[in-house]
């Protein structure tokens, strides 16, 4: 990050490292290398067998077959899989969309008051969703979202007994119920974390708006929106890979179905690879995965740093 | 001031309102849960004879006591190891600055997005080549690899920030590398130590799918894995079912809240870096 000139560092360095053995070299490369072992091991070596298992048919136990590309054409034509990567989208807009959009609402309107005994409560309590495994959440909307559960409950309370239904188990509203659950678990992180960024925006910023008679939208447009870059940056990253690799929550909830209307990749290369042994088709939807998601996150982090220079 | 007023009100109700919404699903698990097993209770009521009977059944049904033990076992494989191994490198890279450090860096953070699911097919198949399967290890070793990333990174970011100054001058003093790690650096990253040591353990307890994919045995997995399980056992007992999802989810709730202000920041630092 820091960007000093590695010859001018190594010269300022000269006398020292000669009397022992450079550190820049061989030593260095001690302290280096476990940790380059492990991910060589268990993270690089997966991903190359990735890529190579996705070029082949193999059941898994058998001998495989050579198919060259034809698993991805799987992947993009055959309307499972293709919909299965529709549907990590779709979720965005419920990961992603509702907790920033939202997030950054309630921050602007509780950051008058974040140094208060009661938001400093809130932030406890709206963390609870991310300490808690994400199949607790699962299985808790599940009930909440059954046909008597609470979110019918309330509905009937408030006259709208006519909608009520089995959220997650209906073709229409399987999704969006997903997303919700997705959303309930994000929206804590994301307002905690914006109303962080917004702690150090400088108060003199909004006095002079509130001078040149600036009301609180524009304040919030002009002011708050655009030094968040950063943060909201970070809070799209995470969110958007948490939907696109989402997993655990749509595994209990309603393992993809019904139907197909919640099946998202991660959950179809589980399937495809351990139950259907398509080790192949697995393997492409399982490079297609990764591939999106790095061109999601990079374009979103090169924004952010633009902002800042 | 009229204004402002009516602002921190609006605030303060927000504010209550998404507390509730945050904390609906927990009380909705816990009045579910003290109603009559195999019933199916309707919404949120208050049971005429709360059973509290239910939370002992659901940790034998659970098999509890295993599974503690069992999380535990894989939380102190895969945090210290992670930790010694993530501060040592971003030690060499951040701070030696060791030849290749731009690239030997960029090759972790290629691995900092990684959707797990994109690289469990072969990971089974080589956790079973190493005969691994089915232990504590099939978790460990993988998690250890699939975090290094971000420990990397974590660490490489308190030290490049460390002034090169304190190195020379131990160097002077005739200290060699390791002993200017172990000495000088290790005690002064303790903050960004325990910071990542907080985020391992939370991600591994929580860890789900090498759980579900590398270990059949329910009483082997994470407290997250088994969660799973005991859903498929117990799902069509509501209340059991319920009683025991809570009490899974209670040891990251208690250190949550004995840790909580560590969590907060550890957490926010976390997502902002990674």
């Amino acid at each position: 990050m820091t960007p000093r000139s590695a010859g001018a560092r190594t010269a300022h360095r000269r006398p020292v490292a000669t009397k022992l053995r450079d550190p820049r070299g061989l030593v260095g490369w001690l302290f280096v290398a476990p940790a380059l072992i492990f991910y060589a091991v268990f993270v690089l070596r997966p991903i190359t067998l990735t890529f190579q298992y996705s070029m082949y048919e193999w059941n898994g136990i058998g001998a495989s077959t050579w198919v060259g590309p034809a698993n991805y054409g799987k992947v993009f034509t055959d309307p499972d899989l293709f919909d299965s990567l529709i549907n990590a989208f779709k979720l965005i807009a419920f990961f992603s969309a509702i907790p920033v959009v939202l997030g950054l609402a309630i921050a602007a309107t509780i950051r008058r008051i974040a140094q208060s005994r009661l938001a400093l409560v809130a932030r406890t309590v709206l963390f609870l969703p991310q300490v808690i495994p994400l199949v607790a959440a699962g299985i808790a909307w599940s009930w909440l979202l059954a046909s008597t559960g609470v979110i019918n409950q309330l509905l009937s309370l408030i006259g709208l007994g006519g909608v009520t239904r089995a959220w997650l188990g209906d073709f229409d509203t399987a999704l969006p119920a997903v997303g919700m659950i997705g959303a309930w678990v994000l929206l804590g992180l994301c307002t905690l974390l914006l109303l962080a960024g917004m702690s150090k925006i400088d108060p003199a910023l909004y006095e002079a708006a509130r001078l040149d008679g600036a009301g609180a939208w524009r304040e919030f447009v002009s002011i708050t929106v655009p030094s968040l870059r950063q943060e909201i940056a970070v809070c799209v990253t995470v969110t958007v890979i948490a939907a696109l690799a989402s997993f655990d929550i749509i595994y209990i909830a309603t393992q993809g179905g019904p139907g197909n209307t919640t099946m998202v990749p991660g959950l179809q290369i589980f399937y495809l690879a351990f139950a259907e042994r398509e080790v192949g088709t697995a393997s492409a939807l399982a490079v297609v995965l990764m591939v999106l998601v790095i061109a999601c996150a990079l374009p979103i982090q090169w924004f952010a740093k633009d902002g800042n220079r | 001031m009229i204004t402002s007023r009516r602002e921190a009100w609006t605030g303060r109700v927000l504010l209550i309102f998404l507390m509730a919404v945050t904390l609906l699903p927990f009380l909705s698990l816990f009045v579910t849960a003290l109603h009559p097993s195999g019933t199916y209770p309707a919404g949120l009521a208050w049971p005429d004879d709360p059973q509290w009977g239910n939370f002992p059944r659901a940790f034998e049904a659970a098999n509890m006591g295993e599974l503690l033990k069992s999380s535990a076992l894989i939380v102190l494989g895969v945090v210290p190891i992670s930790i010694v191994l993530g501060t040592m490198a971003g030690f060499a890279i951040g701070h030696l600055r060791v030849i290749g450090a731009r690239v030997i860096f960029l090759l972790f953070v290629l691995g900092l997005t990684l959707p797990f699911e994109g690289v469990i097919t072969p990971l089974y198949y080589q956790i079973r080549d190493m005969g691994l399967l089915n232990t504590r290890w099939a978790i460990i070793l993988p998690l250890i690899g699939l975090f290094m990333p971000f420990s990397v990174f974590w660490m490489r970011a308190h030290f490049v920030n460390m002034p090169g100054e304190l190195s020379e001058s131990a160097r002077m003093d005739g200290a060699n590398v390791w002993q200017l790690f172990r000495r000088i650096h290790v005690p002064l990253a303790m903050p960004a130590i325990s910071s990542l040591g907080i985020l391992l353990f939370l991600w591994t307890w929580n860890q789900f799918l090498l759980a579900i994919v590398l270990v059949d045995d329910p009483a082997k997995r994470t407290m997250s894995g088994a969660l799973g399980a005991f859903q498929g056992q117990w799902g069509t007992d509501i209340p059991l079912l319920c009683a025991g999802s809570l009490l899974i989810l209670t040891p990251t709730l208690v250190i949550f809240l004995l840790f909580q202000r560590h969590f907060v920041k550890a957490l926010l630092q976390g997502s902002l870096k990674g």
